[in-house]
């Protein structure tokens, strides 16, 4: 399991969770996001092409940084989700809660 | 298959993987092993840690598996109180869409087969079929 963090030329923050965003990790991966909320980052893409399984911590930090990076003016995109992450979010609701594109690419694009 | 996790967050994961990767092939097909039972049984660690012993480090939650020819049955136990599942909010309704927890039972119960709990609230059994 680790996150990785890097900027794209526009200066949106690209996230990414290899393994599991599950309730032992997640902590690390929401102060890494707040960390660049506080340097002023106000964009940012979570790619999940690399992940597993998320469980409902997992999903509840996703909340959770999604208002916070509201609050202060930006937006929190999701992307590269498998078929069964799809339906996780789609069970929960949470899929209405989220901008979510195929590929961070495409949410890079959006932006 | 026993084991007792400590009573650690940062347990959860592997001990989840210590599960997964003991279970004999054609158990489960490999997608409900990598998603289905990951996720349903790390839900049950994370509340049995976090509401039953209290991320207390001088406590264990009990993890049993059972295997019995196409069923999986996980038993996670911990010495807590128990809770009544019952009371619990549908985090679906747009009033909780928004609250950071409140979704672990829910999604429990949408990734296994049947979930039961004992009778004091401080055990939970996860069923998974094959197929």
């Amino acid at each position: 399991m680790r996150f990785t963090l890097k900027k794209d030329k526009s200066g949106v923050v690209i996230v990414g969770v290899e393994g599991q965003l599950i309730v032992g990790n997640r902590q690390e991966l929401k102060q890494k996001v707040l960390d660049a909320l506080e340097e002023g980052s106000r964009k940012f893409v979570i790619d999940f092409s690399k992940t597993g399984y998320i469980d409902s911590s997992g999903l509840g930090v996703l909340v959770s940084l999604s208002k916070k990076i509201r609050e202060q003016g930006g937006e929190l995109r999701l992307a590269g989700l498998n078929a069964d992450l799809q339906t996780l979010f789609e069970l929960t609701k949470l899929d209405t809660l989220f901008s979510i594109t195929r590929t961070a690419e495409e949410a890079l694009t959006a932006f | 298959m026993k084991l007792d996790v400590p009573s650690d967050l940062g347990m959860v994961g592997d001990a989840v993987e210590l599960v997964a990767s003991h279970l004999p092939p054609g158990t489960l097909s490999p997608r409900r092993i990598s998603f289905n039972l990951r996720t349903a049984l790390a839900e049950a660690l994370g509340n049995a840690i976090r509401y039953g012993t209290g991320e207390d480090p001088d406590r264990v939650v009990s993890v049993r598996v059972e295997l019995g020819g196409d069923v999986v049955r996980i038993y996670v136990v911990d010495d807590g109180h128990g809770f009544d599942t019952s009371r619990l909010p549908d985090p679906t309704h747009p009033d909780n869409l928004e609250r950071e927890y409140g979704r672990g039972l829910f999604v429990i119960r949408h990734l296994v087969d049947d979930v039961a709990f004992n009778e004091k609230g401080n055990g939970i059994c996860l069923t998974l079929r094959a197929g």
